[in-house]
């Protein structure tokens, strides 16, 4: 049994007052393991809500540093933390705004050589990264070492994000997005900005799922593809099956090695 | 005859193939889409012969980004 010291009480005792989480959920959480891969418009948010949480561990993984354009949407990153690592300043604030969250930075890029024993230490990995050969990366990777994760992606005024819990008979990423897009048809950077709100929007519904995972609570977006679209304020689920040839999660997989793909970079 | 797209209910004089409703719906970037029919995600390569009949529910899903740039 977890000893809660009056501190811990007070602080999650929004959380321990719910039925659905109480002094056992609590535990669960703080006991728990998250990886959040992109510490960016999606990372962050979700990373601010599970450290508050009280998310026992928490993985950040970003070779980037903070710039000053980040700023309108990467909300754990400050003006005095332009020119940092930015999984650096996120450790920062975590660690000022619960000292209970043991935080653990990885400032390189995840491949097919690392990412496996990078995601083995975690209960639950957050795809907030931006780019497809990553998306897909994870995706492989989380299939093959049955790891839960949360897909998300946005752009301009739209987001969507599915929860992959490999093993059960749910699709994944490559079920949904068999192949990545060739390289000349993703938007130019100029073309792919983003509303500053959508990753606040996105990135807390990743953090959700991932609590939710953890405390065994609800039922998950496995299975859905949730679109949200600001412009029109809708959101929608949309029912997705598993695909039996999918090259990842089906029974006899045509893919048996992870596979970095070639992508130009843009920073969006 | 009808169907849906997205959920929302779209009117087609005839029936087309896949292809031509990407087309007819103006999707801009083709290339960025996955597409559901009736619950099951169809293999690009079967876009062209792919027939969308009376009553069928299709999806767009669209590839996004976003979020962090972790580069390789
Ligand atoms: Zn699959």
């Amino acid at each position: 049994m977890y000893d809660f010291s009056e501190e811990q009480l007070q602080r999650y005792s929004r959380h321990i007052i719910l039925q659905d989480v109480g002094v056992e959920g609590q535990e669960k959480l703080l006991t728990s393991s998250v990886l959040i891969i992109g510490t960016g418009g999606l990372g962050t948010p979700a990373a601010q809500f599970l450290a508050a949480a009280g998310i026992g561990k928490i993985g950040l993984v970003d070779a980037d540093k903070v710039e000053l354009s980040n700023l309108q949407r990467q909300v754990l990153h400050h003006t005095p933390d332009v020119g940092k690592l930015k999984v650096q300043s996120a450790k920062e604030k975590i660690n000022a705004m619960n000292p209970d969250v043991e935080v653990k930075t990885y400032d390189y890029y995840l491949t097919s050589q690392n990412i496996k024993e990078v995601i083995r230490e975690y209960d639950f990995v957050i795809d907030g990264t931006d780019n497809f050969p990553a998306k897909f990366l994870i995706n492989d990777a989380c299939v093959m070492e049955g790891k839960p994760f949360s897909h998300a992606g946005i752009i301009r005024f739209g987001g969507q994000t599915t929860t992959v819990v490999p093993g059960e008979d749910t699709p994944c990423y490559r079920c949904m997005f068999p192949q990545p897009p060739k390289p000349g048809s993703v938007p130019s950077c100029k073309e792919a900005g983003v509303i500053g709100v959508m990753g606040g929007v996105i990135g807390t519904i990743q953090a959700t799922e991932a609590i939710k995972y953890i405390l065994g609570k609800g039922e998950l977006l496995t299975g859905k593809l949730l679109t949200y679209d600001a412009l029109k304020m809708d959101f929608r689920k949309i029912n997705l099956n598993k695909r039996e040839n999918c090259g990842i999660c089906s029974d006899d997989p045509e893919i048996t090695e992870l596979i970095d793909y070639e992508q130009g970079v843009c920073e969006l | 005859m009808k169907i849906k797209v997205n959920g929302e209910a779209v009117e087609l004089e005839k029936e087309l193939t896949v292809s031509e409703l990407l087309v007819k719906q103006d999707v801009d970037m083709p290339d960025m889409v996955s597409v559901e029919l009736n619950g099951e995600i169809l293999d690009r390569d079967t876009f062209s012969d792919t027939v969308v009949k009376d009553g069928d529910q299709v999806e767009f899903l669209y590839f996004m980004g976003g979020g962090a740039s972790v580069r390789f």
